[in-house]
Parts: structure tokens; C-alpha cells; sequence
């Protein structure tokens, strides 16, 4: 039940697509987006689709592990397409009632839809092929400009991956309290809705507690170790651009240009 | 009230690049009042069994009787099994969360759908049974000791009146006397109340004293199921997966190759004195 969540989880495997830096993943996912909110049109979405595949593909990630995050975003997908399927106006393909449906507005679900679709998915990949360090580590690097308008990106980016890091910990931790409760005879499927906000008392209460425990835990190993912020910090990987990297910045730009002509200019 | 387990198969992540199994062909058969200790390393597969003789976990192929009765098979009351077969787990104080320890023993009667008084009456009945001092009873269960807090937590399952009693490392993180002390209750509770106990650890020496049948789990499979003193006279092959004999073992081999007229198979260490004094007076 909670292993279906995909955000932040890593898929191990040794592609290009994982050994890129993360600094370019993260800029690629960043431009892959844009370019979505950029196509005007079909063909513009065809090489956006085309790409994403070729990413998938070279990423060796099992489609079906990208596809399960989608699950989440399944109700929000449908009201979306819905809404713009009824509520644009334009020239009435079927009309019964009040309401009518448009070429406009098939035009538009059809194309919000997808648009959704590859957004999820362009970011679930990126966080399935980096690990929550390295991506912490390349948005840090890369907001690095951000610290002379005394913006904390150190610390923001610290905060990121340790909550990243405790995403898994503490489901694990849910979990195990809910079988601990569970074997105490706890209900928490049947009853009325308050009954059942009630039945999550007995998880909420420990797994705050361990919670707290953790983080006190932690606090105390990171001062141990000396730990006084970003200042002077050295690492023990440092980022470094490879030939890889300069090729998929290259890519990149190719592809932003082709979206660019093809999805704006070509075929408005 | 027996638990049967038959040909228990359980995968974890299955159909996914995940997948690794966890048990293995399990037959496993447990009954009326046996206190059993089951052993294995970390990752071995003691846990996930557990897990499956009240229901939490379903076998990806196999079956398990209670009583006769499959728990897999549609309209099985799952309620009744948790209740009849107790487990504790690990580190148990960490799902205490009332304020205060009687309210948080109430909580599996209560579940039951039991009367407030019968409910109230198990639950005192529970905590004086794992000897907790009654001055604490309305004390928040945070502001206990470790061992103290686990009296509780177990209290919590006994409250249920369990016929089968599961504890998981019930010593984990306690100190030797905290450790003797939970030992001591557990075996207590076996003898007095009669009722069935299975005991997890990865230590034989916590469980050499008290069980009368060990159950050694490897890679997802049984190892050995056998009285004490039988698994550990393979206490070569108990090396080979990782696990040790008691000292004591060691201590009968040694003294048995260097000539003593000892009886190697004593697996406690009131036995093993009573054996050494017996052979020194043949010297």
C-alpha cells in the first residue's frame, strides 16, 4: 500500500541516463517542462513523447515503476481533462442539455492530458535515476548564485535531503506500527469517518514521537561530527562535468530548438 | 490450539526487479502449551514467519491452520486470531501512545468489543502479571525506563488473554538484569498460565535455558526443528549459517577432546556444573 509511492525513490541501475550529473538532469527536467507549456500543437508533443521514450529507454528503468506514480495523479488527470472537455467554448461537435462538448475542447483535454502525463513522468524519472543526495547536492550547486542575495541555500538544501532520506524511514516506521497496532485487534478500515480519524490516534501519537526521536538523534550525530553549516564545507564527491554531460547539454539545446520550430513556429 | 503451517512460501516485492523470496517451503507445526524458540540471523525469515501465524502477512502460496481452520480462506475472523494468538514485537514500547499505561494495556480488550469493566479487569490483571508496580499504573508510559516500559507493551498483548504468545527479541537493547528479568517473566507466564510461547531471538543463549524445542530458520527455510540439546550437538553446522552454540556447548566439547568423561549434549549451566563435578569425582 504505501510502497507505491514513487516520489523519491531511487530505481539502482547503471544507465547513462544515472550516471549523468545531476546537475543536467535536473536543468534537463527544468527545460523539459518549459518546453511542454511551449508546443502549440501535435507534432510539437510527438518530439516531446519521442524524447521522454528515448529517455526512458536509455535509463533501463521498467516502464511500468514510471507509470505507477501516475496512480496518484489519476483523479487529478480526469477532473482536468473533464473540465476542459465541458467547459470550453468553441464550435459544438454534441450538445444535449446544457451541456456541450467542442472541437475546441477536445482539442484542449486531449492536450492538457498528455501534457500532465509527461510532466509526471519527466520528473518521476529524474528522481528515479538520481539518488536524493546527488539531487540535493546538484540543486544546491546550481542555486548557488542565489546565496549572494543572502538566500540560505546551504540549509535549504540540507533540509531537502534529510527529509528526502526520512521518506522511507518513516513509512517503514508507519508500517511497523500499524502491524503492532493491528495485533492489538485495531481497526482501521470499518466504522464512521470519525471513528476511523480516531483509529489513526494509535499510529499518529508513536510515529511523532519516533519522529522527534530521530530527528533528536540526528541533531546530535551531525553536531558530534562538527557540523556548522555550509561555510567552508568541503565534499567528498565533488560535482564534476564530464564529456557525457557536455553531450546531453548538446542534446538538450537540439531538442529545445526542434520543440521550438516544429511545436511554435512551423505548423501554427 | 495448534498452528499449522504448511508448505508456507512468502515473497516480498513479487513481480517486481525487487522480488527476493523470504520463506521458503515452511512446514512448521506447533502445539498446545510448547515453548519454542526460534532462531536465525538478521534477514533470515523470523520475522516475516511470525508475522503470518496471526495474519498480518498472507504466504504468496501455502496455508496455515489455526485450530484446524485455514486463516486464508474468505470469512476466517482475523479479529479472533489476533486476539487468541498475541504478538509482540520488536522494541514493543514504541507503540504504547496513551497518556497514561493503564489506558494503553485497555486498548486490545477494548478492541474486543469487551464491557468496560471486564475490560478494566484484564487490564489490571495484565500488568500485575508482568510484575509492574502498581504506583505507576496512571504514569505516562513515556516518562518510564526501557525495561519498564516493555512490561507494559507486553501487558498490552497479555490483557487479550492470548492462548499463543509470540515475542519478538523480546531482550533487544536491555540490560543483562532487564534481560533476565524479561526472560524470567516470559518463562513464568508459560508455566503458570499454560499458555503457548514462541520466542525469537538471534541468540541461543538467551533461549537454551528455558525452551523445550528450537526452531533454527536459514535463507527463508527451516534448518533444524529439534529439541535443544539435539540442535546444538550440530553446532558445526549452526557456525556455518552464522549462529553459535551456547558457551556452554563449547565449553563440554573442549573439556570432552581433552580427555574429561563428560556428557557433551547439557545445554545449561546448572547441568554442566552438576556434569563437571560428577567427572572431576571419578578423577
Amino acid at each position: 500500500m504505501l510502497r507505491d509511492i514513487t516520489l523519491g525513490q531511487y530505481y539502482r541501475a547503471d544507465s547513462v541516463i544515472h550516471r549523468l550529473d545531476p546537475r543536467v538532469k535536473i536543468v534537463a527536467t527544468f527545460v523539459f517542462i518549459i518546453s511542454l507549456f511551449l508546443v502549440k500543437n501535435f507534432i510539437g508533443y510527438l518530439v516531446a513523447g519521442l524524447f521522454l521514450c528515448l529517455c526512458i529507454k536509455l535509463s533501463t528503468v521498467p516502464p511500468k515503476f514510471i507509470f505507477r506514480g501516475m496512480k496518484a495523479i489519476f483523479f487529478l488527470l480526469l477532473i482536468t481533462m473533464v473540465f476542459n472537455l465541458f467547459l470550453t467554448p468553441g464550435e459544438a461537435l454534441l450538445s444535449f442539455w446544457k451541456i456541450k462538448i467542442t472541437k475546441e475542447g477536445i482539442k484542449l483535454a486531449l492536450m492538457m492530458g498528455v501534457r500532465l502525463v509527461f510532466l509526471i513522468t519527466g520528473s518521476s524519472l529524474m528522481t528515479l535515476t538520481t539518488t536524493p543526495n546527488n539531487l540535493t547536492d546538484g540543486l544546491e550547486d546550481l542555486l548557488k548564485p542565489l546565496k549572494k542575495i543572502r538566500v540560505p541555500v546551504h540549509e535549504i538544501s540540507m533540509m531537502m535531503s534529510i527529509a528526502l532520506r526520512f521518506i522511507p524511514i518513516l513509512m517503514e516506521e508507519t508500517d511497523k506500527i500499524m502491524k503492532a497496532q493491528m495485533a492489538r485487534c485495531a481497526d482501521f478500515e470499518s466504522g464512521s469517518l470519525i471513528n476511523r480519524a480516531r483509529s489513526l490516534v494509535p499510529i499518529l501519537v508513536p510515529l511523532f514521537i519516533s519522529a522527534f526521536r530521530r530527528a533528536n538523534d540526528l541533531a546530535m550525530a551531525m553536531e558530534a561530527r562538527c557540523y556548522r553549516g555550509g561555510e567552508g564545507r568541503t565534499k567528498m564527491k565533488p560535482l564534476i562535468y564530464k564529456k557525457e554531460d557536455a553531450i546531453a547539454y548538446l542534446v538538450l539545446v537540439i531538442y529545445l530548438a526542434l520543440i521550438i520550430v516544429l511545436g511554435r513556429i512551423l505548423f501554427s | 490450539m495448534s498452528i499449522v503451517l504448511s508448505h508456507v512460501n512468502h515473497i516480498y516485492d513479487e513481480d517486481t526487479a525487487m522480488a527476493h523470496p523470504a520463506l521458503i517451503d515452511v512446514n512448521i507445526d506447533i502445539q498446545d502449551g510448547e515453548f519454542i524458540g526460534l532462531i536465525g540471523h538478521t534477514g533470515s525469515g523470523k520475522s516475516t514467519l511470525i508475522q503470518h501465524m496471526n495474519g498480518l502477512i498472507e504466504p504468496t502460496s501455502g496455508h496455515i491452520f489455526f485450530d484446524g481452520k485455514d486463516i486464508g480462506e474468505q470469512g476466517f475472523n482475523k479479529k479472533t486470531l489476533r486476539a487468541n494468538v498475541g504478538l509482540v514485537f520488536q522494541y514493543p514500547e514504541h507503540q504504547l501512545f496513551e497518556s497514561d499505561c493503564f489506558k494503553d494495556v485497555c486498548f486490545g480488550p477494548r478492541n474486543l468489543g469487551l464491557p468496560q469493566k471486564e475490560v478494566e479487569l484484564r487490564a489490571f490483571e495484565a500488568l500485575s502479571q508482568v510484575g509492574f508496580d502498581p504506583n505507576y499504573f496512571y504514569q505516562s508510559p513515556f516518562d518510564l525506563s526501557g525495561g519498564q516500559k516493555r512490561r507494559v507493551a507486553i501487558a498490552g498483548v497479555l490483557a487479550m488473554k492470548p492462548r499463543v504468545l509470540i515475542l519478538d527479541e523480546p531482550t533487544a537493547g536491555l540490560d543483562p538484569k532487564g534481560r533476565e528479568d524479561i526472560l524470567g517473566l516470559i518463562s513464568s507466564l508459560h508455566k503458570e498460565m499454560k499458555i503457548t510461547v514462541i520466542l525469537v531471538s538471534h541468540s541461543m543463549e538467551d533461549v537454551a535455558d528455558y525452551v523445550d524445542r528450537i526452531i533454527v530458520m536459514n535463507k527463508g527455510r527451516v534448518a533444524f526443528d529439534a529439541p535443544p540439546k539435539e540442535v546444538f550437538s550440530h553446532y558445526k553446522e549452526l557456525e556455518e549459517i552464522g549462529l553459535a552454540a551456547p558457551q556452554v556447548t563449547y565449553c563440554m566439547q573442549d573439556l570432552a577432546t581433552a580427555g574429561f568423561d563428560v556428557d557433551t549434549s547439557v545445554t545449561t549451566l546448572q547441568e554442566a556444573k552438576e556434569e563437571i563435578l560428577k567427572a572431576l569425582s571419578k578423577c
